[in-house]
């Protein structure tokens, strides 16, 4: 790790000027990503802005809607009374991902932004085109078992490894920036990019623009919802394939449903195609089932994943099983009895 | 009045305090003063040469004192045998910095010296070498056709080749009714001990060092580093008193050892040499091991025939071995068997013992191969290990000196509730998950080695004992110290044990599971020493009431001497204290086992497991929900500390079983996943309900304690249980470890 300047920034405003006018300076939050990049020499920054200050509010509700605080912590977001009851699938995703300690010190915007966890992102001294463009990818013919089935390139076949944006897709959030330009607002599914043949570029978060919130429309899926993560490890892991379904259901008709897949694409993965096919159809194996085909549909296995094609398709039919009895979920997210 | 005996009570570990405070320090931690800082720079080559390195340009950053390279390091010992230890395999020892040829990849290639920690860490990520690359090997599986016969060694000693062939196993192989065949595949796994690898020396002055290191020997250290650096013994200290976890990695010098003691001689500093978790990855680790299986048995599922062969890693330089195949004929009797064992040497560090070495490797193979071949004879599987009995150990027609296997079945069963067990596989449920049952047998073998211990009564009438072995977080401290003080009849408060110290009497590596039996009867005879000299000053007071005793007649009870006959006639150790004019009485011993009368039995603690997995039937998702061990290993001196011994085993044997594995990719050479969040051990919600059972065992001939060692044994049995209990579970049987859940779909 190079030395750097650490600013602590008075506010929002103040934090993107900060940046706006240094190259290398990179925001700051609970730095459970980023100082690891640090470390491992991945990154190196003239000066990390410190945007904890601005924390307020874990959140704030108008007209029904709910305005995550991007520099809140998962921790007290997952457990805020609101979450747990308005948004339970949010809570439950969350709580899904890394470690009670990890989850007090990661913040809601940082969590959008965390790298993927391909091994040879993380090793400076192998070929990455998400690290260095144009060096070449070694997972395509390496070790891929935690690495992509959808949305892949001859590029880069890395994974957006987050837990807790696969509940956000399926809430159908929006993201909050504040730029040097000023105010904007991302759908979420504009979000997260897939690698095509720029796979250093994540996501469309323009240089300089800070996350200040994260807003979540009023309908919650209360009722009928469910997280899964199937991993190597019953916890602190990351998914190998995780799914979260959001449901309404009328008179045992399904009237809309999300179903969001992780661990599968360098972005949450949601089929409309699928989603539309469940409409009006009663919840039951068959259709999920015929659903999950939809959703699948065109992945590509590697050497180690390919086992995720199918491990995808059953875990769907699980969860939203699950979904029309949250109460099955064990903690963690466990699949149910 | 009469004392309870500490041996046999469930004592809690005497360091404890200490360590959940903080308090005891660690390798790394000892703040001596001018402290150097050193930190390694690794090869990220896996083979070739270093052409050149940028040090030059890295030296000119104020605070880096010096950059040591394989092109400046001091000029050190000549011969090979000078860098070998303990525990050197038959070979070359690795010798850090010694030419610009790259073995591994990982390799230590320079050792940055700055003020501060961080400073040398940051020099380390701007110092880059130049390589010349050449080809290189590291896939077990690929090179399987170069495997070859180990060299014989030393160490052979411990680790004996496999028995001789007996009968003919191809003829009894076709003749039998029932036969399974099994390829296993076990993966590299590395250590990962939570304390990480470090070595603060103390430049005390021309040639001599005090030497705080991480390891599990500290006369081994003491002597490499002798050897090494040409030093004289006694100049060279080396102290260990806690140790955040060893499992193995301990057992040899590590190159921080070496960079340290170099820097510290060289610069005439102290310096501390820390390595990071990525580089607990660059030496040694449990080989990669693929074994083969043939096994048969006649229509009653009396076992006729056992076939086993493995072929391991090893480095380049060094035939690392491990029994793994020589359990089979000890534990079950055949009149035809065939071992084999071999090594492929590849482009990687030496491979070192890892908790129970070999046996855990061996076993898995062995008691699933026996599974399926009890599921085919449809003879319930303890049944069938019961039929199949070794009474004898026929693998080298030796009696055993004691085996209470059969009690392992017959209580674990019992805790256990095997009787509910549907023979049928995919026949148990609960909810959407299979469930199953499975067990199997553990072995390890009983141990000893020579070693000394000393025993000093002070002026005021304690006891303190003294051995330099270490305790690496099993409780040898408190053992020790129980047994000390049941020699002489003293409360445990009265009693002093000074151990991790290269000072104190020999002892040898900690591992293997032998120390209770090596360094406790070496305290055992120091004190029984002690008390006869006590015995001998009593006697020498004028109207002694002891006189013309021998020991027998008396008793040693909380501070005296006692008439067995007449309690009321007693002296006082402070008044032998003050007979033996004011001064400390002190014996010293060198207990040197028997090997003459141990060598007439085959010595082993042996165990029984017992597990209960839950499978999703669709998702595939293996949780171990209840698992019982029940351990026949002697007397077990603490309950307590050996039953944390057990559990740590049970835990480990379903990492080994579910979770473990260091990921190569063999195009770069290299380890993949060299940090805890990607090397997956298992969290606090892969554990459910372990329970332990010791069972009781008498035995007189491993040694005078009576004890037979259970660090290992813990983590022999289970494993293959787990895997039985899956293949019970869902009728598949998953002979790679560790076993992922998709494996299932
Ligand atoms: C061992 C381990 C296991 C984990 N397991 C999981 C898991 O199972 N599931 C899961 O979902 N996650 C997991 N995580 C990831 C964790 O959730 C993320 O690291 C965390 O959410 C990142 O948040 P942070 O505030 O610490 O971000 P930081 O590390 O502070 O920042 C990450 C990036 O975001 C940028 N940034 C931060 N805040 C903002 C902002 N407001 N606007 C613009 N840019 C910003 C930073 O500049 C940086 O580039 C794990 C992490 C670790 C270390
Ligand atoms: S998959 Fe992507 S992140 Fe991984 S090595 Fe290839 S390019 Fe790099």
């Amino acid at each position: 790790m190079n030395d750097f300047n650490f600013y602590k920034s008075q506010g929002i405003s103040d934090a993107v000027e900060k940046i706006a006018d240094q190259p290398d300076a990179k925001f700051i939050a609970g730095g459970t990503n980023l100082i690891d990049l640090l470390k491992y020499n991945l990154m190196t920054v003239s000066t990390l802005v410190d945007v904890n200050s601005i924390k307020e509010d874990t959140l704030s509700e108008t007209d029904g809607a709910v305005l995550l605080n991007a520099f809140a912590t998962n921790a007290n977001t997952a457990y805020h009374p609101i979450i747990e009851e308005r948004y339970p699938l949010l809570s439950k995703a969350i709580l899904a991902g890394a470690s009670a300690q990890i989850r007090n010190m990661a913040s809601n915007g940082g969590n959008l932004l965390q790298k993927t966890r391909c091994y040879y992102y993380y090793d400076a001294n192998t070929p990455c085109n998400k690290r260095e463009p144009g060096s070449g990818c070694s997972a395509i013919n390496g070790y891929n078992r935690n690495l992509a089935i959808l949305g892949t390139s001859d590029h880069c076949i890395a994974v957006f490894p987050s837990d807790m944006c696969v509940a956000l897709a399926a809430l159908n959030a929006t993201v909050c920036v504040t730029g040097p330009d000023g105010d904007r607002k991302i759908p979420f599914s504009e979000f997260h990019r897939l690698p095509g043949n720029t796979p250093h570029i994540d996501n469309n978060l323009l240089t300089a623009e800070l996350i200040t919130g994260i807003e979540l429309p009023s309908k919650g899926f209360e009722k009928n919802y469910s997280y899964l993560k199937l991993r190597d490890r019953n916890s602190y892991a990351f998914a190998l394939i995780s799914v979260a379904t959001a449901m309404e259901l009328e008179n045992n008709q399904i009237t809309e449903i999300r179903i969001a897949l992780g661990g599968v694409a360098a972005k949450p993965w949601r089929v409309q195609k699928a989603e539309d096919f469940l409409v009006g159809k009663t919840p039951t194996k068959e259709n999920f089932a015929l659903a999950a085909e939809l959703i699948v549909e065109g992945a590509k296995g590697f050497e180690f994943n390919a086992f995720k094609i199918e491990l995808a398709k059953r875990a769907i039919i699980r969860n939203c099983l699950m979904a029309l009895n949250p109460a099955s979920q064990l903690p963690g997210a466990q699949p149910s009895a | 009045m009469s004392i309870k005996p500490l041996i046999g009570q469930p004592i809690s570990r005497l360091e404890g305090h200490l360590k959940v405070t903080g308090a005891a320090k660690y390798a790394g931690e000892y703040n001596v003063s001018d402290l150097l800082y050193g930190y390694v720079v690794n090869s990220t080559i896996t083979k070739g040469k270093i052409i050149s390195m940028n040090t030059d340009e890295v030296k000119k950053i104020p605070g880096i004192v010096e950059i040591f390279t394989h092109e400046n390091r001091p000029s050190l010992a000549w011969f090979d045998m000078q860098y070998s230890d303990m525990d050197a395999p038959p070979g070359s020892p690795f010798r850090p910095l010694h030419k610009p040829d790259i073995k591994y990849n990982g390799q230590p290639i320079a050792l940055i010296v700055a003020e501060t920690f961080e400073l040398a860490r940051y020099a380390a990520s701007i110092l880059k070498a130049e390589y010349q690359t050449e080809a290189f090997k590291t896939d077990l599986e690929a090179n399987l056709g170069e495997g070859r016969k180990p060299q014989p060694g030393l160490a052979t000693m411990l680790k004996p080749p496999p028995p001789k062939d007996k009968g003919d196993i191809d003829l009894a192989l076709s003749a039998a009714a029932f036969t399974s065949k099994g390829t296993f595949t076990h993966g590299t796994e590395h250590h990962n001990p939570l304390e990480l690898f470090a070595t603060t020396t103390v430049y005390e002055g021309k040639g001599k060092v005090t030497i705080y290191d991480k390891t599990q020997g500290t006369v081994n250290c003491q002597l490499y580093v002798g050897n090494v650096f040409g030093l004289h013994f006694k100049d060279v200290r080396v102290i260990s008193p806690y140790v955040g976890g060893g499992f193995g990695s301990g057992l040899r010098p590590q190159y921080q050892l070496f960079l340290s003691v170099m820097v510290a001689l060289e610069l005439k500093r102290n310096v501390r040499v820390t390595l990071d978790r990525s580089q607990m990855f660059t030496f040694g680790h449990r080989p990669p091991t693929i074994q083969k299986t043939k096994f048969g048995s006649d229509i009653n599922g009396k076992i006729t025939a056992l076939y086993h062969e493995a072929t391991a890693e090893t480095s380049l330089y060094e035939d690392y071995t491990e029994t793994v195949v020589n359990w089979a004929p000890m534990i079950y009797p055949s009149p035809n068997s065939k071992m084999e064992y071999n090594l492929v040497p590849l482009d990687v560090f030496t491979p070192i013992d890892m908790r129970a070495p070999g046996g855990s490797t061996g076993l898995h193979a062995i008691e699933s191969t026996i599974d399926d071949l009890a599921h085919q004879a449809k003879i319930d599987p303890i049944q069938f290990r019961l039929l199949n009995y070794a009474e004898r150990d026929e693998s080298v027609n030796r009696p055993f000196s004691s085996k209470e296997l059969k009690q392992c079945f017959i209580q674990g069963a019992e805790k256990f509730g095997w009787d509910k067990r549907n023979p049928e596989p995919r026949s148990m449920r609960n909810g959407n998950k299979l469930v199953g049952y499975g067990m199997a047998t553990g072995a390890w073998e009983s141990m000893i080695l020579p070693a000394r211990a000393e025993a000093i009564l002070t002026t005021e009438g304690k006891l303190i004992v003294k051995s330099a072995v270490t305790d690496i977080g099993t409780g040898t401290l408190t053992v020790m110290s129980q047994i000390a003080a049941d020699e002489l009849g003293l409360p445990l408060d009265q009693v002093t044990f000074e151990y991790g110290d290269s000072k104190m009497p020999f002892a040898p590596i900690q591992g293997g599971s032998f120390t209770v039996s090596t360094v406790g009867s070496a305290i055992k005879a120091a004190g029984k020493a002690l008390r006869k000299k006590l015995l001998k000053i009593a006697q020498h007071i004028p109207h002694s009431a002891f006189k013309g005793l021998e020991i027998e007649d008396v008793v040693f009870q909380d501070g005296y001497i006692r008439l067995k006959l007449d309690p009321s006639k007693e002296i006082a150790f402070t008044a032998l204290i003050h007979a033996n004019k004011g001064k400390v009485i002190r014996t010293k011993n060198f207990n040197v086992p028997n090997l003459l009368k141990l060598k007439k039995h085959s010595r082993a603690a042996h165990s029984a497991a017992f597990v209960e997995v839950e499978v999703d039937e669709e998702l595939g998702v293996i949780n171990v929900t209840r698992a019982v061990t029940a351990v026949a290993a002697g007397k077990i001196i603490n309950p307590k500390t050996a039953r944390s011994q057990i559990l740590g085993g049970m835990v480990w044997s379903i990492s080994k079983a579910l979770r473990e594995e260091t990921i190569s990719d063999h195009n770069f050479g290299k380890y993949m996943n060299q940090n805890l969040g990607e090397y997956h051990i298992p969290v606090h919600a892969d554990i459910h309900d372990l329970d332990v059972i010791f069972v009781e065992e008498n035995d007189e001939i491993v040694n005078e304690l009576g004890s037979k060692g259970i660090g290992e044994i813990g983590l022999v049995g289970m494993p293959p249980a787990i895997a039985n209990a899956i293949f019970h579970a869902t009728g598949k049987r998953i002979n790679e470890f560790p076993i992922h859940f998709d494996k299932l779909l």
